[in-house]
């Protein structure tokens, strides 16, 4: 396999972005880059997880990772709101682009660019407070302090979030006892509160049953017209179901990444064609 | 398989058999030790101090319950004798006051630092040092106390700064030693709380974008607090109990005061200085340490058993 | 940038000053028990060897008084002549014999609780209970000592001592047992039993069950299992955590003032006059656990509150060789923790 595959893989994604795959999404045609990674290698101590990643993502669209487990993808994730940081003995090289700003950069905030990248986890990990709190925290933390605005907030990320009609009858009852996929999406109305511009998924809907997943299927559908969303899964069909392009992670290498509608209808890459047709992973 | 081989291995497992059952008995009655040793403490307070064994009386068959409890001094030794808990109920008030203001506190938030900012290293020191210190044995704190604290802190600062005398005994400086003690206990407790509380919410928290004050104070600290408030009861428990730099340090004259600079005495020392002194087996004034270790002792105990309550449901929350 | 923007900024200057303030409050806590107590070490040692003594009046003389007479000699009410050899005998027989009753007692127990017991009830109450007497204050267990072990209740008057008859001679026990050095090990044997059986279950705990299935399936009996297999797997944690609750019980003063210990005396246990007395006049070892006693912790008290100042710098020095030899038998937990623990590493 060739070393270096990503560069010409990404200019053809970007590319072929306005094609038929994206056609019926609103907006404009030609969609600008949103991050961007250049060579990105990562390091748990002296284990080396990814290798010189490079690639390029689009805003207000969908990108899956896929790949089997331990390939990296959720480590690549996770280098977008340099989650990572808090493991001890991490180590990078490379550079990552969120516009046009190195997020490593010494003079980057951390925390100022975790509100800009939000992220939702696999299993969903709602604290133990009530609903509005929940969905409050990243405001409040913020400062906002004022009763009517964070209200509004509360209710306009449920209402995103599609979570609403369930709840806005018991805002103030523990958010612990709603059920997994309910939790999940209030998960993603506590991030989507904060007001960001990238949205990080990581297996967000693998510990759940077929009818939350989907009802998560159709919120990440909805959400791509305002955010971009970046999205780990290890559910090819929900790749396919939900992403616009698709990149795929085998052994801390980008294999191949392109519009997932080629991606999976013919992928260049024999790896990716043996992993996609179920040979392993 | 022959008859004879069969009846041999049928013999050696009959051995076998009651050889086990030997072993699982005994084992059995080490393990039932614990509750015979409970049940030997709660048959000793209570025959001294409520019902008497054979002619000799209880200490509560000679003074009423009502004039322990009420009783505002604390005076065997003066005619009929004064028995009233109350000077040191107010004793270890003071001392255990003194001690959750520092111990707590300082405990919670060194738990915080070790469990929430410093890397494995740095926990690696810092962990063994504290177990050092809680390895230091009381009577070392209590002289601490007396030859340092005393003269060093308590004497200047309340004569230079608040202008009143202090004595070489007071409830101040065995206080202020007694919350040193038990920072390392408040440290280990809360810290194995914190840390049980699920990682999830900690990454959830920092990908919200907070701060790590953000995280500690507002998502871990609170989501540990059933936890954390039970760590604390054993903390003060253990204070409440502490005897040897009380003694030392505080003294051993009961007296009702609001003056913390004052010498005084808890329940724990006024024990032990009984124990020690000169009054005969059978007296009441003798007795009256059955009626004090009882008070003690249903004041400890029912603060572990709420304390263990709470920490086994929070372990079920969180595992 | 917005107006929202510029305010979230200058918020967020702030919440990381607030950030690094509470990370260098929690930083300070964490050393400040630390510190407080090396200084006041440091203090001590000053004192006991007569360096400084920032404590004392003019008229008192600096000297050192961690010496060997310190070691050798007996107590005296002339602090140059004091020593705490007979503290330091009484710490080691009574450590000895509370190791004697504590740890099959414990072990035991750890055994049943770990190996045999099913969950029901009755472990879950002997569980609870357990938990619940590690939180009981020692000057409690010294109650308990005085009037089971000491005093027996005053049930018994002029009660013949009993013998028991071993190897060299008698051991003769006298009812009750009295200020002795038995009351002394048993009272402190409870009182350290539940820290014994805590950190033996979890020593137990730490063995994989592999271990357990494979010797069980080679036909070994499951006591046979435990003996052969998981006690010696599970030693150096059991052994960490005795000696770490043998600290615990050589450095207790209050139970021990409780139970009418002497705090002076000027007798070795059993009379012993020499180390050699226990080689050439083995009878002498059988009178050890009938005898009065003294241990280093209740000498320290009894200096220390005299207000002599000699005596309190003399108590400062006694407290010196208490920390070393508890340092001692920290520093062997530890080392036994790490080396083995290393080597039994699954």
């Amino acid at each position: 396999m060739n070393l270096n595959p990503s560069e010409n893989l990404i200019d053809t994604a970007t590319e072929n972005l306005p094609g038929p795959a994206v056609s019926e999404k609103p907006g404009s045609p030609e969609l600008a880059t949103k991050i961007e990674t250049r060579d990105l290698n990562f390091f748990y101590g002296p284990m080396q997880a990814l290798f010189g990643i490079s690639i390029k993502i689009a805003e207000r669209s969908v990108t899956a990772l896929i790949g089997p487990s331990g390939c990296g993808k959720s480590t690549f994730l996770r280098t977008i709101n340099r989650m990572n940081d808090i493991i001890e003995g991490t180590r990078i090289t490379g550079t990552v682009y969120l516009e046009n700003e190195s997020i490593y950069d010494p003079q980057v905030d951390v925390v100022e660019l975790r509100k800009k990248v939000g992220m939702v986890f696999q299993k969903s990990n709602p604290f133990p407070k009530t609903i509005f709190d929940n969905v409050a925290y990243g405001p409040r933390v913020t400062g906002i302090k004022n009763k009517n605005e964070l209200e509004e907030i509360v209710e306009r990320s449920l209402k995103q979030s599609a979570i609403w009609d369930e709840v806005k009858d018991r805002l103030n009852s523990s958010a612990l006892a709603l059920s997994g996929g309910q939790q999940q999406r209030l998960c993603i109305a506590r991030t989507l509160a904060t007001n960001p511009e990238v949205i990080l998924m990581d297996e967000p809907a693998s510990a759940l049953d077929p009818g939350s997943t989907s009802r998560i299927e159709d919120l990440i559908y909805k959400l791509k017209q305002e955010y971009t969303i970046v999205i780990v899964t290890h559910n090819m069909q929900q790749a396919a179901r939900v992403s616009d392009s698709t990149a795929f992670f085998y052994q801390g290498e980008l294999i191949e990444f392109g519009l997932t509608e080629t991606l999976f209808r013919s992928p260049r890459e024999k790896k990716t064609e043996d992993y996609i047709t179920g040979r392993f992973g | 398989m022959l008859p004879s081989s069969k009846h041999s291995l049928s013999a050696k497992t009959n051995f076998r058999r009651i050889w086990e059952g030997i072993v699982l008995t005994s084992l059995m009655f080490c393990a039932t030790v614990s509750v015979f040793v409970t049940a030997a403490i709660i048959f000793v307070l209570v025959s001294e101090s409520v019902v008497g064994i054979g002619d000799s009386l209880a200490f509560f068959q000679e003074v009423s319950l009502w004039s322990f409890l009420t009783d505002t001094a604390w005076a065997p030794q003066y005619g009929e004798g004064q028995f009233g808990i109350l000077p040191l109920l107010a004793g270890t008030l003071w001392v255990t006051g003194i001690a959750s203001v520092i111990g707590l506190p300082v405990g919670l938030a060194s738990a915080v630092y070790l469990s929430e900012y410093a890397s494995p290293k740095t926990r690696g020191i810092i962990k063994p040092l504290l177990e050092v210190l809680a390895g230091i044995p009381t009577v070392v704190y209590g002289f601490f106390a007396l030859f340092f604290v005393t003269p060093l802190l308590i004497k200047p600062f309340a004569e230079n700064v608040l202008g009143i005398e202090a004595n070489i005994f007071n409830a101040m400086s065995g206080g202020i030693v007694v919350g040193i003690m038990i920072i390392p206990m408040v440290t280990s407790l809360s810290e194995d709380v914190i840390r049980a509380v699920p990682r999830g919410l900690r990454e959830a928290g920092y990908a919200l974008g907070s701060t790590r004050f953000d995280v500690s104070t507002k998502i871990v600290v609170p989501a540990a607090l059933s936890g954390i408030l039970a760590s604390f009861l054993l903390a003060i428990s253990r204070a409440l109990g502490e005897t040897m730099v009380v003694m030392i340090a505080v003294g051993a004259q009961p007296k009702l005061t609001w003056n913390p600079f004052e010498t005084m005495c808890t329940m724990t020392a006024n024990i032990a200085s009984m124990a020690n002194g000169d009054a005969g087996t059978g007296s009441v004034e003798y007795r009256s340490i059955y009626a004090v270790a009882f008070t003690l002792f249903i004041i400890t105990m029912g603060m572990n058993i709420f304390s263990q309550f709470i920490l086994n449901r929070y372990r079920e929350v969180y595992h | 940038m917005n107006q929202a923007g510029l305010q979230y900024k200058r918020r967020l200057k702030r919440r990381h000053l607030v950030s690094r303030m509470f990370a260098i409050i929690c930083i300070i806590s964490t050393w400040f028990g630390l510190l407080v107590v090396a200084l006041l070490l440091i203090g001590l040692m000053f004192k006991a060897t007569g360096i400084f003594d920032i404590t004392a009046s003019s008229q008192t003389e600096l000297r050192n008084w961690l010496t060997p007479h310190l070691l050798t000699n007996h107590m005296s009410s002339h602090p140059e002549k004091a020593g705490m050899v007979a503290g330091i005998w009484g710490s080691f027989w009574l450590m000895v014999m509370t190791g004697f009753f504590s740890i099959p007692l414990g072990v035991g127990a750890a055994v049943y609780l770990e190996e045999y017991s099913r969950e029901n009830l009755f472990t879950k109450f002997i569980r609870l209970n357990i938990a619940n007497l590690a939180g009981v204050p020692s000057i409690v267990f010294g109650i308990l000592g005085l009037t089971v072990f000491a005093r027996m209740f005053s049930l018994f008057h002029d009660f013949p001592p009993i013998g028991i008859p071993v190897g060299i001679g008698m051991i003769k026990i006298p009812i009750p047992f009295g200020r002795t050095l038995l009351t002394g090990s048993l009272t402190l044997s409870l009182m350290i039993l539940p820290i014994i059986i805590i950190a033996s279950q979890e020593a137990l705990r730490s063995v994989p069950q592999s271990i357990r299935h494979a010797s069980l399936a080679l036909g070994a009996t499951k006591w046979q299992t435990i003996w052969h297999q998981v006690l010696p797997a599970s030693l150096p944690g059991i052994l960490t955590g005795t000696i770490l609750a043998l600290s615990r019980a050589i450095g207790e003063t209050a139970p021990l003032i409780v139970i009418g210990a002497v705090s002076f005396t000027v007798y070795n246990p059993g009379n012993m006059e020499h180390v050699s007395d226990y080689l050439t006049k083995p009878e002498v070892l059988l009178t050890v656990p009938s005898s009065d006693f003294t241990v280093m912790p209740l000498q320290i008290w009894n200096w220390g509150t005299k207000p002599q100042p000699e005596f309190q710098d003399l108590a400062s020095a006694a407290i010196i060789v208490l920390l070393l030899v508890l340092l001692c038998m920290n520093g062997l937990a530890v080392f036994l923790r790490h080396h083995y623990g290393k080597r039994l590493d699954w």
